[in-house]
C-alpha cells in the first residue's frame, strides 16, 4: 500500500469540508427567518415529517465515535466489535413501544413537560432539568474531546483549533437556526454518512466477489478462527447486563433524542420516525461492521494500529486504499459533519433544559413570554457552547470514554424511570418523581467513580499499568524458558511445571491489581433499579390525590392526542 | 393566546374538554367508554409484549455470549460462525419489531383512536 495521507491537510478533504459548511450555513440563514417563536426554536414549528425526522434522529444518534470507533473495534478485535455494536441499537424499539407517542402527545418541548404534566411543576422541572443537563454535558464533553482527537488524526489540525471550529459552527447552527437548522444539518449528515458508508461497503465487497462468506473466510484465514468468535468482551454476565440495561433504556432517556419527537406534527409521525430511524441506524451498524472486517483484511491490523492504537482510522484507511485520496477526503469531511450534527443536537437539548425547564418553568413559574424565553434559550446556547469548548480543551488527552457510559447510565436512571412512571402509573407522585430522579442521578454518577471504569482505569491507572507490565514481563520470561526447555527436548514435566509456575505468578500479580470498591463497570443495573424502587416507595408513602385525579385525563391525551400541542 | 390565534380548531377541542372537566353532563364520559378501555388495554398489551420480546432477544444474545460461547463459535457454513448471523439477527429483529408495532398501530390502534376522538369531539 502507498504511503497514507491520513493526518495531513489535504485539499480534497478541505474542499468537501468547506462545501458542507457553506451549505449548512446557507440552511441556517434560511432557517433563521423561520426561527422566532419558541415553537420554532425548540421544535422547528412541528413541520418535520416522520421520514425526515427518522433521518434526523439517525443523524442525531450516529456519532463519529461510533462510526470510526466501531469500525476500528471490529478491525482489531473482530467479533467482539460486532457484539458492541448490537448494544447501541436495541434501545430504539424501547423508545418506540414505551415512550415516543405518549411523549409527543403529552409534552411541548422537553421530556420534563411530560413528567410535570400532572405533578407539581417547580420541583419536577428543577430535578428533570438537572438530569437532562448532566446527561447532555457528559455526552457533549465526550463528543468534543473525541472531535478534537479525531480531527487531529485525520486532518493534522491542532486539537484546540478543531474544538474551536466545531464549537463555533455548532453555536451558529443552534443560535440562528434553532431546531430547523439543526434538523437539516442532521438530515444532510445522515444522508452523507449512510451514502459514504454504503459506497465503502460496495467497494469492499467488490474485492470479495460480493460474497460475505469470502470476506469472513479471508478474515479468519488471516487472523485465525478466533477473529469470528466471541472473545474477552463479555466475561462477567452481570457486568454485561448492567451495561446492556444502560444502553437500552438510556437511549429512551437521552434528552436530545426525546426532544426530536416534538418536531413532527403528531403521534403517528412520531411513531413512523422511530421506525425509519431504527432502520437507518441498524443498517449503519451493519455497514460499519462490514467496513471493520474489510479493513482488517484489506488494510491489516498492524497498519491500522500503527496510526492509532484504538483502531479509529480503520474506516478512513480502508477508504483511502479502495477509493484513493478523493474518497478519503470525502469520508473525512463526512466524519467532521457527523460530529457537528451530534453536538448541535446536544447543545439545543441542553439549552432547552435551561430556558424552557429552568427559566420559563421554574424561575418565571410558567409565565414567561415567548420573546424572553427564546432570548434566554439563545443565551443558554452561547453559554453551553463556550463551556463545551473550554471543557473540551480542559480534558485534552484525558480518558473520557467513561463519560458516554455515564451519560447513558444517567439517562437510564434519572430520566427514563421518571418519564415511564409518569406516563404509565397512576399513583406516581411529585415526591416520588423527585426522589427517583435524584436517586438515579446521584447513584449513577457516584457509582461510576468507584467503579473499575474510573477507579482502576483513571484514578489508579499507574498502578494498573505497573501490574500489567509485571505480568507481561513474567509472561515473556516464562515463554523464553519454555522455548529453551523445548529446544533442549527436556522432560515434559519441567515444561508443565514452568507453565504452572507462570499461572501461580499471574494469579499473585493479579491480586495486586487495584480493586474498585464497586464491581460493575457500568452502574446501570443498580442505579436504574434503585430509581424505580425509590420512585415507587416514595410515591406510595406520599399519595397525591390531585395527580391521581388528573391521570385519566392524561391517559386520554397520551393515547388519543386530544389537547396535545 | 398564541395558540388560539393560530389554530382555532385546537381551541375548539380544548373548549370541549374544559366542558367535561367542569362536569358538563352532555360531555362524553371516556372513562367508562368501551372503545377507550379496549384501546388503552390493547396499547399496553402490545407495548409490553413487544418490549419483553426485545429484552428477550438482546439479553438472550448476551447470555449466549456469557454462557455458551461454543455455540456461537461453531461453524454455520465453512467460513461463517453461528455468532455472526445471530448478532446481525438481533439488529434486524429489532427493526422488524418496530415495523410490527407500526403496522399494528396504523391498522388497528388508529382506527380505535379515531372512534374515541369522534365521540369526545361530538
Amino acid at each position: 500500500m502507498a504511503q497514507s495521507i491520513i493526518g495531513q491537510v489535504h485539499p480534497v478533504s478541505i474542499a468537501f469540508f468547506f462545501l458542507f459548511v457553506l451549505s449548512t450555513l446557507c440552511i441556517t440563514y434560511w432557517a433563521a427567518k423561520r426561527t422566532r417563536t419558541t415553537k420554532e426554536f425548540y421544535a422547528a414549528g412541528r413541520s418535520i415529517t416522520g421520514f425526515q425526522n427518522g433521518l434526523a434522529l439517525a443523524g442525531d444518534y450516529m456519532s463519529a465515535a461510533s462510526f470510526l470507533g466501531i469500525a476500528g473495534l471490529v478491525s482489531t478485535k473482530g467479533y467482539d466489535g460486532l457484539i458492541y455494536s448490537v448494544g447501541w441499537l436495541v434501545g430504539w424499539p424501547i423508545v418506540m413501544f414505551l415512550i415516543a407517542e405518549p411523549l409527543r402527545n403529552l409534552g411541548k418541548y422537553t421530556f420534563a413537560d411530560v413528567v410535570a404534566y400532572r405533578l407539581k411543576r417547580m420541583p419536577i422541572r428543577t430535578s428533570a432539568a438537572a438530569g437532562s443537563l448532566v446527561t447532555v454535558l457528559f455526552y457533549l464533553i465526550a463528543q468534543m474531546v473525541g472531535a478534537g482527537t479525531l480531527i487531529k488524526l485525520m486532518f493534522g489540525l491542532p486539537y484546540e483549533y478543531a474544538i474551536v471550529i466545531v464549537g463555533c459552527l455548532m453555536i451558529a447552527y443552534v443560535l440562528f437556526g434553532g431546531m430547523l437548522a439543526t434538523t437539516w444539518v442532521q438530515i444532510i449528515k445522515a444522508v452523507l454518512l449512510l451514502g459514504g458508508a454504503t459506497v465503502l461497503v460496495i467497494l469492499t465487497l467488490s474485492k470479495f466477489g460480493f460474497n460475505y462468506g469470502e470476506l469472513f473466510g479471508s478474515a479468519s484465514q488471516k487472523y485465525g478462527p478466533e477473529f469470528l468468535q466471541p472473545g474477552g468482551l463479555v466475561t462477567n454476565p452481570v457486568d454485561a447486563i448492567s451495561l446492556g440495561l444502560a444502553l437500552m433504556f438510556g437511549t429512551a432517556g437521552l434528552p436530545h433524542i426525546l426532544m426530536r419527537f416534538y418536531t413532527v406534527p403528531d403521534a403517528k409521525e412520531a411513531r413512523k420516525s422511530v421506525f425509519y430511524a431504527t432502520g437507518f441506524i441498524g443498517y449503519f451498524y451493519i455497514l460499519t461492521v462490514t467496513i471493520g472486517f474489510g479493513a482488517a483484511v484489506l488494510v491489516g491490523k498492524k497498519v491500522i494500529m500503527a496510526i492509532d492504537k484504538g483502531g479509529n482510522m480503520a474506516a478512513p484507511l480502508l477508504a483511502e486504499a479502495l477509493g484513493g485520496h478523493v474518497f478519503l477526503g470525502f469520508l473525512a469531511a463526512v466524519a467532521f459533519a457527523t460530529i457537528l450534527a451530534v453536538v448541535a443536537g446536544l447543545t439545543l437539548a441542553g439549552a432547552s433544559a435551561l430556558s424552557h425547564d429552568l427559566y420559563a418553568g421554574v424561575f418565571r413559574r410558567g409565565q414567561a413570554n415567548e420573546k424572553d424565553e427564546v432570548k434566554v434559550a439563545k443565551i443558554a446556547t452561547i453559554g453551553l457552547g463556550v463551556s463545551a469548548m473550554l471543557l473540551g480543551i480542559l480534558f485534552k488527552g484525558q480518558n473520557v470514554a467513561f463519560m458516554v457510559g455515564l451519560a447513558f447510565a444517567v439517562a437510564a436512571s434519572a430520566n427514563f424511570p421518571a418519564l415511564l412512571m409518569s406516563i404509565m402509573w397512576k399513583k406516581f407522585s411529585t415526591s416520588g418523581a423527585v426522589a427517583s430522579i435524584w436517586t438515579g442521578l446521584i447513584l449513577a454518577a457516584g457509582l461510576i467513580i468507584i467503579s473499575p471504569t474510573v477507579w482502576v482505569d483513571i484514578v489508579h491507572s499507574s498502578e494498573k499499568a505497573a501490574v500489567e507490565k509485571q505480568i507481561s514481563e513474567a509472561e515473556a520470561q516464562s515463554k523464553a524458558k519454555v522455548e529453551t526447555l523445548e529446544k533442549a527436548a527436556a522432560d515434559p514435566k519441567a515444561i508443565s511445571d514452568e507453565k504452572a509456575a507462570l499461572g501461580a505468578m499471574k494469579k499473585e500479580l493479579a491480586s495486586k491489581m487495584p480493586q474498585a470498591p464497586f464491581p460493575l463497570k457500568n452502574p446501570g443495573l443498580i442505579s436504574m433499579g434503585a430509581a424505580f424502587l425509590i420512585g415507587i416507595i416514595v410515591s406510595l408513602l406520599s399519595s397525591e390525590p390531585e395527580a391521581q385525579e388528573k391521570f385519566e385525563k392524561e391517559k386520554l391525551r397520551a393515547y388519543i392526542g386530544i389537547g396535545s400541542e | 393566546m398564541y395558540l388560539i390565534k393560530c389554530r382555532p380548531a385546537l381551541y375548539a377541542v380544548n373548549y370541549k374538554k374544559e366542558d367535561y372537566m367542569s362536569g358538563n353532563k352532555t360531555s362524553f364520559n371516556f372513562k367508562d367508554d368501551k372503545d377507550f378501555i379496549k384501546l388503552s388495554r390493547q396499547k399496553s398489551f402490545v407495548s409490553i409484549v413487544l418490549t419483553i420480546l426485545e429484552l428477550f432477544f438482546y439479553f438472550g444474545f448476551i447470555s449466549l455470549i456469557a454462557f455458551n460461547k461454543q455455540f456461537l463459535s461453531s461453524m454455520l457454513t465453512e467460513r461463517i460462525t453461528v455468532g455472526i448471523p445471530i448478532a446481525v439477527g438481533v439488529i434486524v429483529m429489532s427493526w422488524i419489531l418496530t415495523g410490527i408495532y407500526v403496522y399494528w398501530a396504523n391498522n388497528t390502534y388508529d382506527v380505535l383512536v379515531k372512534k374515541v376522538k369522534d365521540k369526545v369531539e361530538g
